[in-house]
C-alpha cells in the first residue's frame, strides 16, 4: 500500500514537472502570438521604421538578422565542420587533442556578452572592420563554433568504423574514404547541429550589441562593412530604451513574434533535414 | 618449411617480421612465403596474432595509432613497407574481406562500383560490365540482377558477405585477404562462401584467417598455425593436419586447447 502510494506520488511529481514546463512555454508562446499577430501585417514586415521605431515596420531589422544568419553560416560552417573532421578522423587521441576538445567545450559555456566584447576588441577595433555585418557575423560564428564542432564530431563518429576500413581496403585515400563513405552519412547530423546552433545565435543580443547592431537605421546595408538593425536588439531597444515603452508595446510583440517565427523556422528546417537523411541513410 | 615446389612462384614473402602495439609485441620473427593462386589458411587460438598478421599484408594496421613493425614483407617483389610504396596501389592489388560483412549503405550496384569509380572508371557501360562480372564471380549475380538499385542492406548476411567479396574483386586485386569471412554466417551461407573460395583460387592468391578447423582442412592448400604471436608450423594442409610436427599444433588441431 505504501509502495503504491510512493509510486503514485513520484509519478505525479514527475508529471507535474513536465506539465509545468509545457504550461510556461505554452503561455509565453500564446502571449506573444496573441498580442503579436494583430500587429503582423505586410506593411509591418516590409516598411522602414519611422520616428525612432515608434511607428512603421521592422523591415531593416528582419533583413539585418537574415544577413547575420547567412554570414554566420558562411563563416562557421567550413571552420566548424573542418575542425570536426580533423579532430574525429585525422588527429590522434593524445593530451593535446583532448585539451583542444576541452577548450571547445569550455568555449560553449562562455557568456555571450564576453563574445560581444571579444568581437568589439578584435574585429571592430583591432582589425578595424568597424561595427559591421562582417564583425558581427564573425563574432556570432565564434559563438556557435563549439556547437557545430561538437555535433559534427558526434555525427562523424556515429558512422561505423567498418565503412572507413571498407573504403581504405579498396585502395582509397583517407580523404576519399571520408568524402564518399563518411560525410554523406553524417551530413544530416552536421546540418542539424549547425542549424540549431545558428538558430540560437540568431536570437542573441549581446554579441551583436557591440559589433554590428544599429539603434535606428531605416535603410538597408550596402556592403558587409555596414551596420544593420537586428531583431533581438531592436526588441531590446523597444522594450527598454524607448522613451515611451508602453506605447510601442504592440510593436514589441510583433517583433518578438517575427523573431520567434524565424528561429522556430530554422529549428523546423533542422528537424526536416534530419528526418530526411535518417530515411535516406540507415544502417 | 615447405616451399621448394613454389619457390619461384611466391606471391608474398615475409622475413623476420616483428609487430608491436605500443609496448606489447604481437608478432615475433615471422618468416613465411605464400604461394601464388593457392589458398593459405591462418589458424590459431584467439589473440595468437593471425589477424594482425593478415592486416600487415595490406597495411591495414597503419590506421591504428601507435603501432610499429620491423622486418620485411615483399608482395610481388616489392617491399610494401618501403617509403616509396604507394599504399593505394598496394591495397588495390591486395584486397580484403572483413569478418563482419560491411556493405555500404548504398545500392548493390554502387557498392560494387565503389572501387572502380574511385579509381577513375567513369563510363556507365564499363561500370555495369565490371559490376556484372564481379557479382558473377562471387555467385551473387543471379540473385540480385533484378534489383541492383536496391539497398545492399536489404540482402541476407550471406549475400552481404558475397557482395563484399564482389566489391573487393571489382578493383581487380591479385591477392585476397579474408578475415574469418564465414564466422558470422549460417551453415548454408558458409558453404556458399567456401565453394566460392575454391572457385576464386584459380585466379587469386587467397589468405584466409579462420577459427574453423574443418574449414581450414577443407578449403586450403597450405596452413599456417600461429600461437602467441609466433608462427609455429607451416605446411601443406594435408600434412599439417595428418602429421603435425609440433606438439602445440597437434594439441590445437585435435582440440586440446584454443
Amino acid at each position: 500500500m505504501t509502495h503504491n502510494l510512493t509510486e503514485k506520488l513520484v509519478i505525479s511529481g514527475l508529471r507535474f514537472a513536465t506539465y509545468a514546463i509545457v504550461i510556461v512555454i505554452g503561455y509565453i508562446l500564446f502571449d506573444i502570438i496573441w498580442h503579436g499577430l494583430p500587429v503582423l501585417d505586410w506593411r509591418f514586415l516590409t516598411e522602414m521604421p519611422r520616428r525612432g521605431g515608434a511607428e512603421g515596420g521592422i523591415f531593416p531589422a528582419i533583413v539585418g538578422t537574415i544577413y547575420l544568419i547567412a554570414g554566420t553560416i558562411i563563416i562557421a560552417l567550413p571552420f566548424g565542420v573542418g575542425s570536426a573532421i580533423y579532430l574525429s578522423e585525422y588527429a590522434s587521441r593524445n593530451r593535446l587533442t583532448e585539451t583542444i576538445r576541452l577548450a571547445i567545450i569550455t568555449l560553449a559555456g562562455v557568456p555571450s556578452i564576453v563574445f560581444g566584447l571579444f568581437g568589439l576588441g578584435l574585429f571592430v577595433l583591432y582589425f578595424n572592420f568597424g561595427p559591421s555585418i562582417l564583425a558581427g557575423s564573425i563574432t556570432l560564428a565564434c559563438m556557435v563554433l563549439p556547437t557545430i564542432i561538437v555535433t559534427s564530431e558526434e555525427a562523424l563518429r556515429a558512422v561505423p568504423k567498418s565503412f572507413r576500413e571498407g573504403s581504405l581496403a579498396l585502395g582509397t585515400t583517407k580523404w576519399q574514404a571520408i568524402r564518399t563513405n563518411v560525410l554523406p552519412y553524417s551530413f544530416g547530423g552536421i546540418i542539424t547541429g549547425a542549424i540549431l546552433g545558428i538558430g540560437r545565435a540568431a536570437g542573441e543580443t549581446a554579441p551583436i550589441l557591440l559589433t554590428v547592431a544599429a539603434f535606428f537605421l531605416p535603410r538597408l546595408p550596402k556592403s558587409i562593412f555596414d551596420q544593420v538593425m537586428a531583431l533581438p536588439y531592436h526588441l531590446y531597444i523597444l522594450a527598454t530604451q524607448h522613451p515611451d515603452t508602453s506605447k510601442v508595446l504592440p510593436l514589441q510583440y510583433g517583433t518578438a513574434l517575427v523573431l520567434l517565427i524565424l528561429v522556430l523556422g530554422l529549428s523546423l528546417g533542422a528537424i526536416i533535414t534530419r528526418s530526411h537523411f535518417r530515411r535516406k541513410y540507415r544502417w | 618449411m615447405v616451399g621448394q615446389e613454389f619457390s619461384n612462384n611466391r606471391a608474398i614473402e615475409v622475413n623476420s617480421l616483428n609487430f608491436y602495439y605500443g609496448d606489447s609485441q604481437a608478432l615475433f620473427d615471422i618468416n613465411i612465403a605464400i604461394p601464388r593462386k593457392m589458398v593459405t589458411a591462418l589458424i590459431g587460438p584467439s589473440g595468437c596474432g593471425k589477424s594482425t598478421f593478415l592486416r600487415t599484408l595490406n597495411r591495414m594496421n597503419d590506421i591504428i595509432d601507435d603501432v610499429r613493425l620491423d622486418g620485411r614483407i615483399m608482395v610481388d617483389g616489392d617491399d610494401i613497407y618501403d617509403s616509396k610504396m604507394n599504399i593505394v596501389t598496394l591495397r588495390k592489388k591486395v584486397g580484403m574481406v572483413f569478418q563482419k560483412s560491411n556493405p555500404f549503405p548504398k545500392s548493390i550496384f554502387d557498392n560494387v562500383a565503389y572501387g572502380p569509380r574511385i579509381h577513375g572508371t567513369k563510363s556507365n557501360s564499363q561500370l555495369a560490365e565490371i559490376v556484372e562480372k564481379s557479382l558473377e564471380r562471387s555467385g551473387l549475380w543471379e540473385e540480385v540482377k533484378d534489383r541492383l538499385d536496391d539497398s545492399a542492406l536489404g540482402l541476407s548476411g550471406g549475400q552481404q558477405q558475397r557482395l563484399c567479396i564482389a566489391r573487393a574483386l571489382a578493383v581487380q586485386p591479385e591477392i585476397l585477404l579474408m578475415d574469418e569471412p564465414a564466422s558470422a554466417l549460417d551453415p548454408r551461407s558458409t558453404t556458399k562462401v567456401e565453394d566460392l573460395i575454391g572457385e576464386l583460387k584459380k585466379d587469386y592468391t587467397i589468405i584466409i584467417v579462420t577459427h574453423n578447423m574443418q574449414q581450414a582442412a577443407r578449403d586450403s592448400d597450405h596452413t599456417a598455425f600461429f600461437y602467441e604471436g609466433r608462427l609455429v608450423e607451416y605446411d601443406e594442409t594435408s600434412n599439417l593436419f595428418t602429421n603435425p610436427k609440433e606438439k602445440q599444433t597437434e594439441d590445437y588441431i585435435t582440440g586440446r586447447f584454443g
